[in-house]
Formats: C-alpha cells, sequence, structure tokens
C-alpha cells in the first residue's frame, strides 16, 4: 500500500516483512523459551537425580531413617537423625539469634534515628558481609572465633552442666561455635529484607501515630512493624531455609560428629555438612543413604522457602 | 474569678526526658544501637583478621608459585588463583547467555503468561536449592557418569555446578531490569518498523545494561567464593591447571583443605587464599555498588 501526498511523492510505504527478518523473530523467541525452559529442567533434574539416588536407601531404611541415629559404613547401618536434628536446632537457634539483632538493626537504619550518612554506612556494611565467602567465614571461626568463645562456653558448662543442652565440656569444634556463624551468616539478608520492608510502610502511618502523641518506639512497635510485619516474617522464613542449606562455615566448625548429643557443646552434624565430608568418598549404598539425606534437606528448604513465598504474596501489605 | 489555668501547665508540652515512656524509648533506642554495633562487628573482625593474618604472607611468590607439600615451608597459591579465575569464567559464560536469554523470555515475550509464572517460581525454588545439592547433583550427573571424555573430576563440572548456582540471580535481575525500562522506547522502535529481535536487542537491552551488569557482576562475585559445588566437581589439584577437562584447584577449596590441616604453612596460605579471594570479591561488590551509583547521577 503506497499513500501518495498531494505532490505525488511516496510518503509512506507499508513494507511486507521479508522472510529472513521473520524467521529470526520466530527463532528468537524460540531460543529464549528453550533458555527459559532450562531453569525448570535443571531444577526436575536436580530433584530427579536426587531422588533416583535415594532409592536404594529409602527402600533398605524407610522412614525409621528419619529417627534412628547410627551412622555406621562398616555395617551399612544408617539413619539422619543426628544431622536432621542438627540441622534443625542449628539453623533455628541461629534463627532465634539473629531475628532481634537484624530487626533491630534494620529498625536503628530505617527510623531517623541517626544521621542519614551513618544509617547507609551501617547499612553497606550489613550488606557487604553478605559477600564474605562462606568458607572464610569458616577459617575465621576455626581460629579466632572458637578460641574466644572457649572460656565462655566452659564457664557455660561448669555452672550449667545439669542442663541437658550444656551437658558435655567444650572441646572445640561443636554445635554452638556453628550456631553463632550461622548467625553471622544470615544476618544481612534478615537485615536487608526488614529494611525493605521498614521502608515500605508509608511515612502517613508515622506521621499519625507521632500526631496522637505516640513515643518513637510506641509507634514502631504498635503502628510500624505490624504493617512490615509479613515482609519481616518472609525474610525471616527465607533466612531459615539459607541457613539449612549453608554449608561450608558449619561444616569447618560443628565437629562432623555422627553420635547423637543433646548437648550444644559437643561436635554435632548437619545434612550439608555430611554431605561435604562424605559424599565424595562414599561407596554403595551410603552413597544412597547420602542422597536420602540430601532430599530430606531440598524437601526442607523447598518446604520454607514457598511458605516463605506464599506468606509474602499473601499477606504483604499493599501501599500505593 | 480565676480560671484553673495553672491545672494545665504548659511544661506538658515540653520534652521531659524523665518520664517513664521517654525513658522506655531511649532504652529501646540504646538496645538497637547496640544490635547495630553487633551486626557490624563481624565484618570488621573478620575483615582485620583476614587483611592481618593474610596482608603478612603477600609477596611475589604468593602469586607465582604453587602451594608446598604437606610439613614443607613457602609456597604460594598461584593455580589456585588462576583455577578460581578459570571456574568461574566457565560458570559465567554458561550462566550470563542463559539468565539473560531466560530473562529476556519473561519480560518481554510472556511477562504474565502461566508459563512465565511457572518459570519465575522454578526460578525461586533453584535460587533456594542449598549449594551442596548443586555439588551433589552434578557430581552424579557429570562425574560420576564420566560424561565429558570419560574424565571425572573436571573444572568443567565445577564450572557447570557453580553456573546453576548464579542462573537464578542473573534471570532474576534481567527480568527486573527489562520490566523498569519504559515501554513507549520499544513501542517507538517498533512503531518505526523494527523487528521484535532488534528492538530488544538494540534498544530494550541497551537501556536496561546498568542494573542487568550489577547484578552479573554480584553474582559473578558470589560464585568466586562458593566453595559447597566446588569439593566434589572441581575437586582440588596441588598442580597448574591442566586444561579444563582435568581437576583444577581453587582458592575457596584451597582455603577448606588448608584450614584443616594441621600443619602452619597451609593454615597460612589458608589465611593468604582468603585475603585474595575476599579483596577480589568485596572489589567485585564496590565495582557493582560503583556502576548502579554512576548509572543514577
Amino acid at each position: 500500500m503506497v499513500i501518495r501526498s498531494e505532490s505525488g511523492q511516496d510518503q509512506f510505504t507499508l513494507r511486507n516483512r521479508p522472510r529472513s527478518e521473520r524467521t529470526i523473530d520466530i527463532g528468537f523467541k524460540l531460543l529464549t523459551i528453550v533458555l527459559a525452559s532450562l531453569v525448570a529442567v535443571v531444577l526436575l533434574c536436580i530433584f530427579l537425580t536426587v531422588f533416583n539416588g535415594a532409592q536404594e536407601a529409602m527402600a533398605s531404611f524407610g522412614l525409621s531413617f528419619l529417627v534412628t541415629s547410627g551412622w555406621d559404613p562398616v555395617n551399612s547401618q544408617y539413619g539422619a537423625f543426628t544431622a536432621i536434628y542438627g540441622t534443625l536446632v542449628s539453623s533455628l537457634l541461629a534463627l532465634l539469634i539473629a531475628v532481634p539483632i537484624s530487626l533491630g538493626t534494620a529498625i536503628f537504619i530505617t527510623e531517623n534515628l541517626i544521621p542519614r550518612n551513618l544509617r547507609e554506612v551501617i547499612g553497606m556494611m550489613v550488606e557487604l558481609l553478605a559477600a564474605i565467602p562462606s568458607v572464610v567465614l569458616g577459617l575465621w571461626a576455626i581460629f579466632v572465633m572458637e578460641p574466644l568463645l572457649r572460656p565462655f562456653l566452659q564457664f557455660l558448662y561448669q555452672s550449667l552442666g545439669w542442663f541437658p543442652l550444656f551437658s558435655s565440656p567444650p572441646q572445640g569444634p561443636g554445635m554452638a561455635p556453628a550456631v553463632l556463624i550461622l548467625v553471622v551468616m544470615i544476618l544481612p539478608i534478615m537485615t536487608a529484607i526488614s529494611r525493605d520492608a521498614l521502608n515500605q510502610v508509608p511515612m502517613e502511618l508515622r506521621q499519625g501515630a507521632y500526631g496522637v502523641g505516640s513515643t518513637r518506639w510506641i509507634a514502631i512497635f504498635n503502628v510500624i512493624l505490624p504493617a512490615a510485619i509479613s515482609s519481616i516474617i518472609g525474610g525471616v522464613m527465607l533466612a531459615l531455609g539459607r541457613a539449612m542449606g549453608e554449608t561450608m562455615a558449619v561444616t569447618m566448625i560443628i565437629g562432623n560428629s555422627t553420635n547423637f548429643s543433646w548437648s550444644l557443646l559437643a561436635p554435632g552434624n548437619t545434612i550439608s555438612a555430611m554431605l561435604a565430608n562424605q559424599f565424595g568418598e562414599a561407596d554403595g549404598i551410603q552413597v544412597s543413604a547420602l542422597l536420602y539425606a540430601a532430599l530430606i534437606l531440598m524437601v526442607l528448604t523447598f518446604a520454607v522457602n514457598i511458605l516463605a513465598q506464599w506468606i509474602v504474596g499473601k499477606f504483604s501489605l499493599k501501599y500505593n | 474569678m480565676t480560671f484553673a489555668t495553672q491545672a494545665l501547665p504548659s511544661r506538658s508540652l515540653h520534652f521531659n526526658p524523665r518520664l517513664k515512656r521517654n525513658r522506655t524509648d531511649k532504652l529501646f533506642t540504646s538496645i538497637a544501637a547496640l544490635f547495630s554495633l553487633i551486626a557490624v562487628m563481624p565484618l570488621l573482625l573478620v575483615l582485620v583478621y583476614v587483611l592481618i593474618q593474610g596482608g603478612k604472607l603477600i609477596s611475589v611468590s604468593l602469586f607465582t608459585q604453587l602451594p608446598p607439600a604437606p610439613g614443607l615451608e613457602g609456597g604460594g597459591i598461584a593455580n589456585a588463583i588462576i583455577g578460581t579465575f578459570v571456574v568461574t569464567l566457565v560458570a559465567s559464560l554458561i550462566a550470563i547467555p542463559v539468565g539473560v536469554g531466560g530473562g529476556i523470555f519473561l519480560a518481554e515475550y510472556s511477562s504474565s503468561g502461566w508459563f512465565a509464572q511457572f518459570i519465575r517460581v522454578g526460578n525461586d525454588i533453584l535460587a533456594g536449592v542449598p549449594s551442596i545439592i548443586c555439588g551433589v547433583f552434578v557430581y552424579s550427573a557429570i562425574v560420576a557418569t564420566r560424561l565429558f571424555f570419560g574424565q571425572s573430576y573436571s573444572a568443567m563440572a565445577g564450572g557447570i555446578a557453580l553456573a546453576i548456582l548464579m542462573l537464578p540471580t542473573v534471570i532474576k535481575t534481567t527480568d527486573e531490569a527489562l520490566k523498569l525500562v519504559p515501554r513507549e522506547l520499544s513501542w517507538g522502535a517498533i512503531g518505526v518498523g523494527a523487528s521484535k529481535f532488534v528492538t530488544i536487542t538494540r534498544i530494550t537491552l541497551p537501556s536496561a545494561f546498568t542494573p542487568i551488569a550489577t547484578g552479573v557482576v554480584l553474582a559473578i562475585a558470589r560464585a568466586a567464593g562458593e566453595t559447597a559445588p566446588l569439593i566434589f566437581t572441581a575437586l582440588f589439584s596441588p598442580f597448574w591447571p591442566e586444561g579444563l577437562f582435568n581437576p583444577i584447584a581453587s582458592m575457596s577449596v584451597l582455603i577448606f583443605n588448608f584450614a584443616i590441616m594441621p600443619y602452619e604453612a597451609q593454615n597460612s596460605l589458608a589465611w593468604a587464599a582468603s585475603f585474595v579471594l575476599v579483596i577480589l570479591i568485596l572489589g567485585a561488590n564496590l565495582l557493582a555498588r560503583w556502576i548502579r551509583r554512576f548509572a543514577s547521577s
């Protein structure tokens, strides 16, 4: 189609798209679809590989794998209770310590308590902490944190030794230092998410609260935190998933004992630490048992992550 | 006749620091300040120790020599530095094209379709898969099956494991960056007759370059420090790198192996490797921040 102006010159020509252009367009779209599908393919492959490998152990140990604590490669008897207990206890305890600290930090750097420059510096330092590789934190934990911590743990054992959680003498690596290094590792993500959540709370809510005469912290506890709580809980769940899967620093400091102990001062184990230590050298049914443990870890982190996303999507207050 | 004006003292509008509510307020502020101090301490302590312990060992031989055999002194971490670069490069070469391509699909072709939503959820789940599981997967799929020329442990396998870790970050940043590009730009391009392919590669993607670059740099920095996916894929090697299909040393695995050895020389090499690794990673993070600031100004 050609539109002619009065002078008779072509002003606008509707051209047909050449075949090559159309082929490139369709080809490019197909390419991006394939690349995007790779995510699903990789995820499926990971799950199937772990699930397949775990079949043998699932058949021979069944669900008792989850609640027995023997790990005996000589007699091929495996139970993952020590590692599951270690994974849950270390990450939940780490969460218990990290939640107040990161929430306090997030409030401190969003609520105009200190000058803006200082706030940004603190925020940046917490973010940079997330960039430190976990293996470096592990190295630091072995050579610096654990020796510093030992007198305190010794004191705990001597004064509270009757309590099952402190019932063994600290001997270097153990559950307690592992929990502390996990706290360091999940602080940044929780602080970042809480900070974003608090920043999203509209200024009008704060102004309203101050306007009716509340002090800063009355406003924080009664207005600002309730408004941001769903994102904060989502962040907490994400951090929990991160803590359960965290490997290197924990492996280096937890002591990797397959013997079960209630004591936090004794060496323990987590699923990921067990994988890191044994998977390379394992063979036969031990591989399968390790993959069974890996499957449990995967299901745990899946559940926690999906729950986190559901909470954020479902309950987050939509402002603006 | 007198009014009881004094019953309403004008001082009630003044700040009285001795009131219970104001004292509670101060208490909570101090607690928050204390918590912030606790949150900042680990970074400072780790940095100080890494810089002091690792900085002592910085010398030319550190960057030119192989690690010593157990029990011997001296040596360097040259092979591990090269190895970290090689493995991270392999991972980037896989993860960046795949991730950017996938991100283009999510943002440009099917922003709200069911398939795109499905991929987004899958991407978030993949981001939450523990890094050790990536290692286990690549070990079972590539190393144990000897997929590459009958080789078991290889730099290639390590790179693929790291690529799986990087992929979700790259996809997510590309998706979000492309969505921020004003629609008018691509409408304009299509209006003057550009094809969809040309619009995306010449108009949309370049406008979203900065946020994508920031995300990619951060993903690379994170991959360079990862250990768990490498310990049974790329393994470790005390020798110079021997190509992509042989085991290769990397700084992170070197730190892990040497930290738990009972030898002084190995322990101090672990600190030196931490020093180099931390400097590289913090440098990359600051670079990413700088890119962001440079673009926004």
